[in-house]
């Protein structure tokens, strides 16, 4: 919503191009610059924030100073940003009955890490790490290593306190993990306990340019992310992650998401919607 | 089909419940109260219940104690539905054997969640 007083009043075709092509060529994000009412909606906020009156004076002034930090808050807002606890339920329960396990004995004592590639407010982060905490039995001396990451600050400042509404805790979270993991602030908020916060590490990153340095990965969920991208960014950032995985690595994307229309970078695992293996014959670069 | 007993003294919220579980597929009966409630269960237990805290005549913790000593009484899935939200209530109603507990105000996504991760869906 944009609410009062801020809506796409004085915006052009040309100015929605503007912010589509921004968002395309800095994030690799498919923005439909026909779908006004939808860029209006995400950006209505950060021009309040911004102290613009319009989102138009907020476009105009993008023009007149091409600031960087106000391109990338332009370009953050326009990412979708829905999300919540155990999303889709099924990949989790493989991820902790399943796939953990499995990885855990093959490899033995030390880290397994674990990686949510576009975890906006960390509701994904959270859920693999309480996931992982639910665990009996993990190969003796094998830990779990949660990293979160998006390309938006805010979201990230979000994920960071743990802090989340009443509301947010009842989408796709059980009762009884509730109590089990969350403490209660007030009438109306909950936080996630230390215990689960200090296994996460989080960081900004744009996976279209950031993922050097980033070191390797054994799981990777990366889950209604490429969906908002386009075919080209698809590639580079699904290729991208294929380099980050051990040979028995494994990614998950979403339920609705194909890896194989992108990329032969992966397989996926029959009877296992949305999960990947690397794919063997295809050679990632170094 | 399934059937879900919606127990609320609020008849503007029974109504909203009615109309979220029948679009998730759900045959629904109404309760004002606990006492109501008990009676619909002794008549046909139905696979669902979507139970209120605070109501005249018949609490719903009230009710669930009841419910879980009649005959074929453990059967139903109980998901709570109330304005309590603090930890000791919450706990109360899942040792008092509830399945699930949603604290108001609720939209469909989280009914449809929380009757799926108890396996009603």
């Amino acid at each position: 919503m944009s609410g009062p007083g801020m809506t796409g009043a004085g915006m052009t075709p040309q100015d929605y191009e503007l912010l589509a092509a921004l968002a395309k060529v800095r994030a690799g994000l498919k923005i439909d610059p026909a779908k006004t009412y939808l860029i209006d909606s995400r950006l209505a906020p950060l021009a309040r924030r911004e102290n613009f009156g319009a989102i138009a004076d907020m476009v105009l002034a993008l023009r007149a100073m091409r600031e960087e930090r106000l391109i990338w808050a332009v370009v953050e807002a326009l990412t979708f940003n829905d999300t919540a606890f155990y999303r889709d339920r099924i990949p989790f329960r493989q991820f902790r009955d399943e796939v953990l396990p499995a990885l855990s004995r093959l490899r033995g004592p030390g880290p397994l890490r674990v990686w949510s590639a576009g975890c906006a407010t960390g509701q994904e982060a959270y859920s693999l790490a309480m996931a992982a905490d639910d665990i009996q039995g993990l190969t003796p001396g094998s830990t779990v290593e949660v990293y979160g990451s998006d390309l938006s600050e805010r979201c990230l400042e979000k994920a960071q306190s743990g802090l989340y509404t009443q509301f947010e805790v009842q989408r796709g979270l059980p009762i009884r993990q509730l109590l089990r993991h969350f403490e209660q602030v007030d009438d109306q908020n909950w936080r996630i306990s230390p215990r689960i916060r200090q296994k996460i590490r989080w960081r900004r990153v744009n996976l279209l340019t950031d993922l050097g340095g980033s070191g390797r990965f054994d799981i990777i969920f990366c889950r209604n992310v490429i969906s908002g991208l386009d075919q080209a960014a698809r590639k580079t950032v699904l290729e991208g992650l294929a380099a980050l995985l051990p040979e028995d690595g494994f990614l998950w994307l979403g339920v609705n998401e194909a890896a194989i229309d992108s990329t032969q970078a992966f397989k996926a695992i029959p009877g296992r919607p949305g999960l990947y293996a690397r794919n063997p014959a295809f050679k990632v670069a170094a | 089909m399934k059937s879900c007993l919606v127990v609320d003294d609020s008849r503007v919220i029974r109504k909203v419940a009615r109309r979220i579980l029948e679009e998730i597929g759900f045959d629904i009966a109404e309760a004002s109260d606990g006492m109501e409630a008990l009676a619909w269960c002794r008549a046909a237990m139905p696979d669902a219940i979507l139970l209120d805290w605070n109501m005249p005549v018949m609490t719903g913790i009230e009710f669930l104690r009841q419910l879980r000593r009649e005959p074929g009484g453990e059967g139903p899935k109980v998901v709570f539905c109330s304005v309590e939200n603090n930890v000791e209530r919450i706990r109360e109603a899942l040792e008092a054997g509830a399945s699930e507990y949603i604290m108001k105000p609720f939209d469909g996504d989280i009914i449809a969640d929380k009757f799926a991760e108890v396996g009603l869906i």
